[in-house]
């Protein structure tokens, strides 16, 4: 459909074109309805196509990075998929020395850090998308939507740098105390109170997901048909229950997408977390223990890994890394599409 | 409850905003525009040579990410409504979902392996890559709101497709976009992880292309972790001339957005 108008009048055009120009050329003169570039169809022709193909160029260049980002972290990371093997995920041993490497304490600071932050987040950021859709004055929604964008363009080296000097003195001060002394049994929150650590880096990780979880679901709660709020509250349903009712449940997968795609932000977010998490390969059943995850250990180890091994598997970590933002990403952007597109919620819900 | 939630959200924007300035302000002096660093522990010095890397990275890095970024979504508005551009769209947004610190690793890998030391060129490669998405995405969207009608009036006046689409369509559609390119801007302007391995930070001026290069980022990152008091508040100092760089441009992002044709046009 939205291919045929644009091509018709297009293919048209030659023929046409060839026609006229024929006898316009031959008589050498006639001013009025002579086109400006009448003797250039050829070379219009050919300016399309050169046209058309450097378009093309342009995007077969982005196909290109993706795959050479692909074919590099394979070919980098052969030497230690050649020696470690599948093991290499689930090997605790970090041992540069020895050239013993495993990533599983990193790839579980990674999902142990997004999950602290997707607990934090999410409600947050649901909430957020609701006031700003449903509750807010249309007088504050202006401001409230350019101070969360606001909160996305803040540099995650400037999260980081908040983190060390004002995050981490406050979370070792008040929360963590509080935490210990009330949820202690839980296993959770106990050990030394550092400040840094796995819980530090999940609120900064929550900090920063929020304004991309919050914008994309309120474009999802946006898409949910007028009607359907308007039933619900026809039928005597509090706002609260036409929230629940009506938005929520309709905006069910849109969310989830929203909430993996900042998933997929939290679990390749590197300098913030570097900065507070404390890079330290141990698996520890407490949030406020120090971890390390598979980006931070890249930023911290990568300019000083001396043996190729260390290099090897320091790619290896990247490649890890990779395939799991894809995965996390390719299944948002589904769930995304599916709402924002009109298809019935209920089908994927 | 939801008001509540939405007005914690907030906060920590405040609180962050609140520490920088308020952190940052005493550091800032004509000398942290003009000096190069001065070594570990000594008072004084500044950030010229970092706020003059950081903006070379962005210029050369604009150089790549600009033209590939528009001409793919030309690509994907006007020629790639089918099979390949839906191919190329979802490549886009792999690329737009890669960790920067992979990135950074892969300009490593292509750039600084081959060149033998870290270098301008490499962190430019690496955040030209990460403009891309961002401004074809865009694009392909500010082009799909300009009206099929106006291309075919073009068209019909006998104006070939290339010229329909550089002087008609592309026009129309361009203060969406520059926003695009703002968006994109602000997006790696303040990316460090992706600079590590890349221009890798350098004490001294650098205008050398194949050089290694100071960046803010990277300035800010390296001062936060020293057990300085100096250097944290250098760090505190760069981080404000580094935000209100950033906050300027969202801003004027939003301003262009408000005044342009996008919101004529659709």
């Amino acid at each position: 459909m939205q291919s045929m108008p644009e091509r018709s009048p297009f293919k048209a055009k030659q023929p046409d074109e060839a026609a006229v120009g024929k006898p316009i050329l031959a008589a050498n003169e006639t001013p009025i309805t002579a086109p400006k570039n009448r003797a250039s169809t050829r070379e219009n022709v050919f300016a399309d196509r050169a046209f058309g193909g450097l378009v093309v160029l342009c995007a077969v260049a982005v196909l290109t990075i993706v795959g050479l980002i692909i074919i590099e972290l394979l070919r980098e990371s052969q030497l230690s998929i050649a020696k470690f093997g599948f093991k290499f995920l689930v090997k605790q041993i970090w041992d540069p020395v020895a050239e013993d490497f495993g990533a599983l304490p990193f790839i579980y600071g990674t999902i142990v850090s997004s999950i602290v932050a997707l607990v934090i987040a999410v409600p947050l950021s649901v909430g957020t998308a609701l006031f700003l859709t449903e509750l807010c004055p249309r007088r504050l929604r202006g401001i409230l939507s350019l101070l969360v964008e606001l909160l996305s363009a803040i540099p995650s080296v400037i999260y980081g740098l908040w983190g060390i000097f004002v995050l981490s003195p406050f979370l070792r001060l008040y929360v963590e105390p509080f935490l210990g002394k009330y949820f202690g049994w839980t296993g959770l929150f106990s050990g030394p109170k550092y400040g840094w650590g796995m819980l530090a880096a999940g609120v900064i990780l929550a900090i920063m997901i929020l304004p991309i979880i919050a914008s994309i679901t309120r474009e999802v709660v946006m898409a949910v048909p007028r009607v359907q709020r308007e039933a619900a509250l026809a039928l005597g349903a509090t706002k609260w229950e036409m929230l629940r009712m009506a938005v929520l449940r309709n905006a069910r997968p849109g969310i989830f997408g929203a909430v993996i795609l900042g998933l997929g932000r939290a679990l390749g977010e590197t300098m913030a977390v570097t900065m507070v998490i404390g890079n330290r390969p141990e698996i520890m059943r407490s949030l406020f223990a120090p971890g390390h995850t598979l980006a931070s250990v890249i930023a911290n180890e990568f300019a000083e890994a001396s043996t190729q091994v260390y290099h090897s598997a320091l790619v290896e970590m990247a490649l890890v890394l990779f395939v799991l933002t894809l995965i996390v990403n390719a299944l948002a952007g589904l769930l995304v599409w599916s709402i924002t597109r009109g298809m019935p919620a209920r089908a994927l819900a | 409850m939801i008001t509540l939630a939405a007005l914690v959200v907030t906060v920590p924007l405040f609180l962050i905003l609140g520490t920088v300035i308020l952190r940052g302000v005493g550091g800032l002096n004509w000398a942290f525009f003009t000096q190069i660093p001065k070594p570990v522990g000594e008072e004084g010095g500044g950030m010229a040579n970092a706020i003059g890397g950081s903006v070379m990275l962005l210029g050369f890095a604009s150089l790549i990410g600009i033209p590939l970024g528009i001409g793919a979504g030309v690509f994907l508005a006007e020629y790639g409504r089918n099979k390949y551009g839906n191919i190329v769209r979802f490549t886009c947004d792999v690329l737009n979902g890669v960790p920067s610190i992979v990135i950074g690793l892969t300009a490593y890998a292509m750039v600084v392996v081959v060149q033998k030391h870290f270098s301008l060129l490499a962190g430019s490669v690496a955040l030209g890559i990460m403009m891309i998405p961002t401004i074809s995405r865009t694009t392909e969207e500010v082009l799909l709101l300009v009206p099929q009608s106006i291309r075919e009036a073009a068209l019909g006046l006998g104006i070939p497709r290339w010229r329909t689409i550089v002087s008609v369509v592309l026009r129309t559609a361009s203060a969406g976009i520059v926003t695009s390119i703002m968006l994109a801007f602000a997006r790696i302007a303040g990316e460090t992880a992706p600079l590590m391995f890349t221009a890798f930070g350098n004490q001294y001026w650098n205008t050398d292309l194949t050089q290694p290069t100071a960046a803010l980022p990277l300035q800010i990152f390296a001062y936060s972790v020293m057990p300085y008091e100096q250097a944290h508040q250098q760090a505190w100092t760069g981080a404000l001339v580094l935000i209100s760089m950033i906050m300027l441009t969202v801003i004027l992002f939003r301003f262009i957005a408000n005044r342009g044709t996008i919101k004529g046009a659709s």
